[in-house]
């Protein structure tokens, strides 16, 4: 049995007297490309902020693939594959496309130390930060700067830059949300194009988008989880549309 | 992110990747004209050796400010430890400039290793508090070790041998004037090296967004801590160039106006283009110059009001068209640059 790309195991985190998550046992199977819905307030961000590093939890661990990586900081689970996406843009707003890739593929190389060598001369470097730009159409802006992009193109330079970072899981913060419809198809075009040794975790709002990207879906609630299984199970799991669907039929 | 480096505008951005190791014309031009006043300015080299150490010194401040967005008012703190290095080891080892050069370039960074942790964390008012405070703490334990700096009388009977063993220092300046460029010049050239290499890159991507730049794989810490290192080795260098030159050291090397000035000069020249730093302390040199001789009563009044006008009326405006009339300013944002859409870190 191959062991699972990623997983948590009673992980909790308390705020003051808040707990946000609620001893989540999670598993990403390898390869799977996984849901993860939930309510407003049902605490899917603060779960992917455990599970990267930006938060540390109260307790319980966060193993990737077999290994506990509870103590590694934000660099180093993203050094060891674990690569996410931010629901609202995070980007270097002076760097060009260009500079913002090329240095996503510098670091993950390990040439990020070196004080000598030009970034721009290693062609290795620039003829996949420049690949990575065409995937995403951005090979026009290429040497704009992050902060000139329109919302769009922001959009998919924060994906490009996590694909930067050739992920094994690959943590999706609602990657096309408030994306015009143009991107929006390029977006979905690349997540289906992943190669399937890449495990994701999606967060999304946008059901459509859910049921034909994934495979297995867990749904939180309250900061722990509902139900987990296939999408048929979850879709057609009553608990589910009392808190969840039924909600979004209000709207 | 701070102000200062909002209002100063971007280093070379969308040219970077490419441009980055090309000497400029521009740049060709500062060096003729920093080397030509060595031979039409020959009364005025000992205050051009001191504009070319200053130039260093806030150049050791663009390094952390205007690259990896560490505020700091306590540069003079490695200044100082620098000066004080040099001094003790022409009183105590040897003449030899160059020797004591290099002694106070480690002991700098030594020390500068050792106080990187403290600004790793916080804000950029916490960052300022801290390096005060080392600054005012390395400067009362300088005051207290009599036995070893002089305390308040300065170390004194500092002699420096001839430079290279060739070249002895005289009375005019000239010798540390040539001596203060020549370390200027090596210091730029590293810079560039180093702001244009990948982890030049890096710290860039820190200083716009840390929570990104982590999450690229960058060890954010480590970087900082390296930058700061770097920086305190340049300040120490300039201190140790002031001992050398002037063969006097006192306690206002950790004076507060000293980081303050550098902040002020680093403000007037331009922040993450290398040659704010030769712009602000010329510019801030000589005005001080011209001013102390035309009024020296007030000539605080008039710099402070130059200063006001300056940073007020735009000292994007006079400055950067002075510089890219000479081709060197940093380059200008795009306009569509104006109405980002750019979500801030949370």
């Amino acid at each position: 049995m191959s062991t699972n790309a990623l997983e948590t195991r009673q992980l909790v985190k308390r705020f003051g007297g808040i707990t946000a998550t609620d001893n989540v046992s999670f598993t990403l199977e390898q390869g799977s490309r996984h849901a993860l819905i939930g309510p407003n307030g049902a605490g899917k961000t603060t779960f992917i902020n455990l599970l990267t590093g930006v938060l540390n939890p109260t307790s319980g661990c966060v193993l990737l693939n077999g290994e506990d990586i509870s103590g590694l900081g934000i660099h180093g689970r993203v050094r060891r594959g674990l690569v996410r996406t931010f629901q609202i843009n995070q980007l270097f707003p002076t760097l060009t496309v260009l500079e913002t890739l090329a240095l996503a593929v510098s670091e993950r190389d390990g040439f990020g130390r070196n004080p000598w060598r030009p970034a721009g001369s290693r062609h290795g470097i620039m003829k996949q930060a420049s690949a990575l730009a065409d995937t995403f159409l951005l090979t026009d802006v290429l040497r704009n700067i992050a902060s000139s992009l329109s919302y769009g193109q922001q959009r998919l330079l924060e994906i490009a830059v996590a694909f930067a970072s050739r992920p094994k899981v690959l943590l999706l913060d609602e990657p096309a949300a408030g994306v015009p419809e143009h991107d929006r198809a390029t977006i979905l075009d690349v997540l289906a194009s992943l190669p399937r040794d890449v495990s994701v975790v999606l967060i999304e709002h946008d059901m459509d988008l859910v049921f034909s990207f994934a495979d297995m879906i867990t749904v939180l609630v309250s900061g722990s989880v509902l139900t987990r299984g296939s999408a048929d199970q979850v879709s057609s799991d009553p608990r589910v549309k009392a808190v969840y669907l039924g909600e979004a039929e209000h709207e | 992110m701070h102000p200062a480096i909002q209002m100063t505008g971007r280093s070379r951005n969308t040219s970077f990747l490419v441009e980055q190791s090309r000497s400029g014309l521009a740049e060709l031009a500062v060096w003729t004209i920093l080397l030509l006043a060595m031979f039409l300015a020959p009364g005025r080299h000992q205050l051009l050796s001191e504009i070319a150490i200053v130039a260093l010194f806030v150049l050791s401040l663009d390094l952390i400010m205007g690259y990896a967005g560490i505020v700091s008012l306590g540069q003079a703190a490695f200044f100082g430890v620098g000066a004080y290095s040099a001094g003790l080891v022409a009183i105590y080892v040897t003449s030899d400039p160059v020797i004591g050069l290099l002694v106070s370039a480690a002991a700098a960074g030594l020390v500068g290793f050792a106080t990187s942790f403290l600004v790793l964390r916080g804000s950029d008012l916490t960052r300022l508090m801290v390096t005060i405070g080392v600054t005012s703490l390395l400067g009362e334990i300088a005051n207290k070790a009599t036995g070893i700096t002089g305390g308040a009388d300065g170390l004194q009977g500092i002699s420096i041998g001839p430079l290279l063993g060739l070249i002895p220092f005289d009375l005019y300046g000239t010798t540390a004037y040539g001596y203060s460029l020549a370390i200027l010049f090596l210091g730029i050239v590293l810079a560039r090296r180093i702001v244009g290499s990948s982890f030049g890159l890096s710290l860039r991507a820190i200083r716009d967004n840390q929570l990104r730049a982590s999450a690229v794989g960058i060890p954010v810490n480590a970087r900082l801590v390296a930058i700061y290192t770097i920086s305190s080795v340049y300040a120490g260098v300039a201190g140790a160039l002031m001992a050398q030159t002037t063969q006097f050291v006192s306690l206002d090397v950790f004076d507060f106006h000293r980081s303050a000035d550098a902040l002020l000069m680093l403000v007037i020249g331009g922040t993450g283009y290398l040659y704010g730093g030769i712009i602000g302390a010329g510019v801030f040199k000589l005005i001080q110059s011209v001013l102390s001789d035309a009024t020296p009563q007030y000539w605080h009044f008039w710099l402070g009001l130059l200063l006001v006008v300056l940073v007020q009326v735009g000292r994007t405006r006079v400055i950067r068209s002075i510089a890219n009339l000479l081709g060197l300013g940093p380059r200008q944002i795009s306009p569509q640059a104006n109405d980002a859409k750019m979500s801030q870190p949370r």
